[in-house]
């Protein structure tokens, strides 16, 4: 899987540079190429599925970030160094990167899942739903209350943009 | 195991990003890229060497599915991480309206 | 210039594309069950040619096909129409989210029951949903800073 280290580090090479570079723009399109990097490793990794959601996903959400940072005015960012958030910020990533790789180690090893209900699903899928996509016949038959909360979740966000944006007047 | 760090470590950018940077839109850009190592984290716990996607075929029998459950969570979340991310643009939009800076300093000073 | 949308070869491309992303979605849609897709993509595809539309011709010109009254009333129009399939295993007497419908022949087009519906309310429910947050942001514009638009539009 030599392809997926580089992708993934490519990943990491485009978030450092969405995180460290000034202008908006740039890092806000950076932040799409981390995106489009990640659509890249899901079909990698065999998912198609979210190989596509991913993609079109991103497009749309570099678009809205793009609609916000595209008419401001660009702040030249006086880098004050916060010494207490920049300590605590290592703290944290140390003792973060100590605790998983002790929890690492009693995971499953890369490759070899448990799939205690994957088998399952995977064994009486087509039988039971008549699906030929088991992603669809998981999210939409065996679990359906997954994206019913899923669909509230999107629906209360953008409640909450329209009522944040206030737009209900003047209709034509 | 290396890619399980390295993952880790792009979660950790994210976190870094969150919070020690002070302009919103940067905090939007950590906060997505949070979001993407664990997205990323999921379907690699659910990878199987040699697998296939788990999508059946009429003409042949495959024993080898990779695990779709993460699949299928992840899908629901990488959606809902869209509305998320539109809601703090859009709230960002009306606090850069009132206060004209991204700067979360500057909007603390000003917020007499 | 800013009214009227973009300039002339982009709006006679984009008439060409917008009916073939809008097929495309339509197709991700509806062999969501067979091949990969389904109802999320599919929406986001969807909400994406709007957006095309909109980027391309202005606002005056999209908003008399798809206006956000509209997307808020179609997107209500999914989330029910999801609450609905999920019911009717109740009215069948069975559990809620119970697949009751024929199943058909497997790998056919119209097969597997609910599914296919559930993609269908799916669909409208997220490309309507995505469709209006963008038509909010898309109104609402970022005050410049010269005096004369202060007003937000």
């Amino acid at each position: 899987m030599i392809e997926v280290h580089v992708i993934l580090v490519l990943m990491i090479i485009g978030a450092i540079a969405a995180i460290e570079i000034e202008d908006m723009l740039s890092s806000v399109i950076a932040m799409g190429a981390v995106g489009i990097g990640l659509s890249l490793q899901f079909l990698l990794l065999r998912a198609p599925d979210l190989a596509i959601t991913q993609l079109v996903v991103e497009i749309l959400s570099l678009i809205i970030l793009i609609k916000a940072t595209v008419g401001a005015k660009m702040p030249e960012e006086k880098f004050k160094a916060r010494i207490g958030y920049l300590i605590f910020a290592l703290l944290f990533a140390a003792a973060f990167l100590f605790f998983s790789e002790q929890a690492l180690r009693e995971l499953p090893g890369f490759g070899s899942p448990l799939m205690k209900m994957g088998s399952e699903y995977l064994a009486e899928g087509l039988k039971k739903t008549g699906a030929a996509n088991m992603v669809s016949a998981i999210i939409l038959d065996f679990r359906g209350y997954d994206t019913l909360g899923e669909a509230t979740v999107l629906f209360t966000s953008v409640i909450g943009v329209l009522a944040v944006l206030r737009i209900m007047r003047k209709r034509a | 195991m290396s890619l399980y760090i390295l993952c880790f470590i792009l979660f950790l950018l994210g976190f870094y990003c969150l919070l020690v940077k002070q302009n919103l839109i940067k905090k939007i850009i950590g906060f997505g890229i949070m979001e993407y190592a664990i997205n990323l984290f999921f379907i690699l716990l659910g990878y199987r060497w040699e697998g296939e996607a788990p999508i059946l075929d009429k003409h042949q029998v495959i024993v080898n599915f990779v695990d779709p459950l993460p699949q299928a969570m992840i899908l629901t979340s990488i959606v809902i991480g869209l509305g998320v991310t539109a809601l703090m643009v859009a709230i960002v939009i009306r606090i850069y309206e009132k206060h004209k800076s991204f700067d979360i300093n500057e909007i603390r000073k000003l917020r007499g | 210039m800013k009214e009227s949308g973009m300039s002339l070869i982009v709006k006679r491309i984009t008439r060409i594309t917008v009916s073939l992303i809008f097929m495309f979605g339509v197709y991700i849609l509806l062999h969501g069950h067979l091949t990969p897709g389904g109802g999320f993509a599919g929406g986001v595809i969807i909400a994406l040619s709007f957006i095309h539309l909109v980027l391309a011709f202005g606002k005056e010109t999209a908003f008399k096909r798809l206006d956000q009254v509209g997307a808020s009333i179609a997107e209500s129009f999914g989330g029910l129409m999801f609450l609905g399939i999920a019911l009717l295993g109740v009215f069948a007497g069975k559990e809620f989210f119970l697949n009751v419908l024929p199943k058909g022949t497997p790998f056919d087009l119209f097969s597997s029951g609910i599914i296919i519906l559930c993609n269908i309310a799916i669909f409208i429910k997220v490309g309507a949903g995505l469709f209006a947050i963008f038509v909010a942001l898309a109104i609402m514009r970022i005050p410049v800073d010269d005096p004369g638009r202060e007003d937000g539009r």
